[in-house]
């Protein structure tokens, strides 16, 4: 009876250990996690200030200024437009 | 030595000789009450911790490593039909102070704080001198300054996230787009019209924290954040700038006090660009009030003058009153009607409608107008939009000012046929505007791009009407018509002008509203544009020449841009000074 009680103690002991690892290992895995979602968030933070950054960029009024003064390109010659005859798609750019 | 005889065995209790000391009876009996009584003051005080009071202690236990966080959530993006970034949400912190902890900073820890905020060392001071327990020191610093600030580590200072909104094309689509207050609030146009859409529903969590500070797990239900909807605006901003920067062009060139330009998709009511000048930056908004902030081709009406003539000669048309080459009289270029008298600027003769229309006769198109009821004039003006609000969602948008028919003048009704005595804003004009572009159809704008096409609207003309009434309209642009200048190389377009005297104090002044609505191409139409410029005060103030020709530039771009074949060839004489947006 004693050696059986013992047993059973022993058991719990090891039981309780294991218990105390996985949870601290949980905790660790979890944090891990928590640290790439923080990261991932990060991540879409600068997307979106890159995808700012670059529609400040683009915006019409500087792409039309760069073409005309550093690029020096000129509106074509209405008699110098040849016309292509062929059914174009609607809408679009 | 009788004891010691037997020592192993140890004697039976009731032969110990303790027993035989005599002690008083009530001695022991006291110890075992005090005893009694230790234990059930122990049960009592167990019981009232752990059954009566254990709510107040769990909480404090949960309070010791229990966080509830939000999470925050962004405000949805507004983006143009092809996607382009209208108005994006960036984190940024805003810095804010416990005074009474941040009066123990050190001058130095000052000195540098107030060099990262970019602000004197003395309005900081200002600020936490406050007697409260929270003061924002400064809002919308960027993330960077933010961390500097962190790694000063200063007492009493802590960091917020918050939410910045950024208008890239800024001035450009400044009145469609709107903009938000400094908590998220949609305060103008479309950041106001869906702001229930756009606006994110933060989440939050509980979680437990470890000393720190990290988070170790997740307790109890989270609510996930839900950031706001990107909306997609049917602008193409492409588009948008072409009319922007012509509008402007010509208020800087006619020295106009204000204007506005819309173009719409005839298809199905999308409108492609909506810019009104003076405009204002969104970004920048400091010292920012009135007129700039007007949007005023939906939140103000004029009388539009002769751009409401083709709509008569349609009607007329429609009940068989006349054909287009119907003459109509009129000379001398007077007219007078009960007491008062209408004039055309310069007299015309015997004139067919399609001339009428061509030529803008007042008096032409005041005696077609008043061989109808004031019922039936009514009712046209009513089908066409006038007298309703849009209905695009938009905030302050105007009914215009349409009087019951009940309570016309034969005057009046001849007047209005030239569009005055009568209000509508420039958007209900270029809505109008769409039954002559397609089978006549009145159709509903939208500024939300429309998935489906063709939609379809209330009918107001029959498609023989319309096809005639595009003819008369192509002849005003033709040489012979008001607006020559409207012309565009390599399209059939049509259009109207109008020129109308402004009314000050209840009189019509010397000042003057120029605008032409037209529709191209004329074989197939595309586009509405409605050009409105207020005031040109050059000395040249008809609708043809001050607004026909920002009309052919931004066609002539918006055309090419939508990808739309050609229907006329390109000979005419050029109009293009190599000015026109690339």
């Amino acid at each position: 009876m004693l050696r059986f009680n013992m047993t059973l103690l022993l058991v719990l002991v090891v039981c309780a250990l294991a218990l105390v690892t996985s949870q601290h290992r949980a905790r660790k895995l979890f944090q891990e996690l928590e640290r790439e979602q923080e990261r991932a968030r990060q991540l879409d933070v600068e997307y979106g200030q890159l995808q700012l950054e670059m529609s400040t960029w683009a915006t019409h009024p500087r792409i039309e200024k760069i073409a005309r003064e550093r690029l020096r390109m000129v509106q074509p010659d209405v008699a110098g437009r040849p016309i292509v005859a062929v059914a174009q798609p609607a809408g679009g750019r | 030595m009788v004891v010691r005889r037997r020592p192993q065995r140890g004697h039976r209790y009731t032969e110990s000789p303790v027993l035989e000391l005599a002690l008083q009876g009530w001695r022991s009996r006291t110890v075992g009450l005090l005893l009694m009584a230790a234990l059930l003051a122990l049960i009592i005080r167990a019981f009232y911790l752990q059954v009566i009071n254990n709510d107040f202690l769990q909480e404090k236990g949960d309070s010791r490593y229990r966080r509830d966080i939000e999470v925050s959530a962004s405000r949805g993006k507004i983006v143009d039909r092809h996607g382009d970034m209208l108005a994006v949400s960036t984190p940024m912190q805003s810095i804010w102070a416990i005074p009474a902890d941040a009066r123990t900073m050190t001058a130095e820890q000052k000195r540098q704080l107030a060099g990262l905020l970019e602000m004197g060392v003395r309005e900081l001071d200002g600020k936490i001198a406050a007697d409260k327990t929270f003061v924002y020191v400064r809002r919308q610093v960027s993330p960077e300054t933010g961390a500097r600030i962190a790694a000063l580590k200063l007492p009493g200072i802590h960091q917020e996230k918050e939410y910045r909104r950024f208008y890239p094309t800024a001035d450009m689509t400044a009145h469609i787009v709107g903009f938000t207050g400094v908590d998220d609030k949609g305060l103008e146009g479309v950041e106001l019209a869906f702001q229930q859409s756009l606006l994110g529903r933060p989440g939050n969590r509980t979680v437990i924290r470890d000393r720190r500070g990290n988070i170790i797990e997740d307790v109890g239900a989270m609510r996930p954040p839900q950031d706001g909807k990107d909306i997609r605006l049917a602008l193409d901003s492409k588009i948008q700038y072409l009319a922007y920067s012509q509008l402007k062009a010509t208020v800087d060139t006619y020295k106009a006090k204000a204007g506005g330009v819309i173009v719409v998709d005839t298809r199905n009511g999308e409108i492609l660009a909506l810019v009104n000048w003076p405009t204002y930056n969104p970004n920048n908004r400091q010292n920012l009030s009135g007129a700039p902030l007007r949007n005023r081709a939906i939140t103000d009406t004029f009388e539009p003058g002769s751009v409401m003539k083709p709509f008569i000669a349609a009607l007329a048309l429609e009940q068989g009153k006349v054909t287009v080459n119907t003459p109509i009289n009129t000379a001398p270029g007077r007219m007078t009607i009960g007491s008062a008298t209408i004039s055309d600027p310069r007299p015309h003769g015997l004139l067919t409608v399609a001339e009428v229309i061509q030529k803008s006769s007042n008096i032409g198109t005041a005696k077609i107008a008043l061989g109808f009821t004031p019922k039936e004039m009514w009712e046209l003006f009513d089908k066409l939009g006038f007298g309703q609000a849009p209905n695009l969602g938009f905030p302050g948008e105007v009914n215009g000012r349409l009087r019951p028919w009940k309570t016309w003048r034969p005057i009046e009704q001849a007047t209005m046929s030239y569009g005055h005595g009568i209000a509508v804003s420039l958007i209900q004009l270029a809505r109008a505007y769409t039954v002559f572009a397609n089978d006549g159809e009145l159709m509903p704008l939208s500024l939300l791009s429309v998935d489906e096409t063709p939609v379809h609207g209330g009918r107001v003309f029959s498609p023989q009407t319309v096809r005639e009434s595009r003819l008369m309209l192509e002849m005003a642009v033709q040489p012979g018509g008001t607006a020559p200048r409207a012309r565009v190389a390599g399209y059939r377009v049509g259009g109207k002008t109008g020129t109308a005297h402004k009314i000050e104090g209840g009189v019509y002044a010397h000042k003057y509203i120029a605008s032409f609505v037209g529709i191209a191409p004329i074989s197939d139409p595309r586009l509405v544009i409605a050009v409105m410029i207020d005031e040109p005060s050059t000395g040249v103030h008809y609708g043809g020449d001050v607004a026909g020709p920002a009309f052919s530039r931004i066609a002539a771009g918006a055309l090419r841009t939508l990808g739309v074949p050609l229907d006329a060839p390109l000979q005419m004489a050029a109009v293009g000074t190599g000015k026109e947006p690339l």
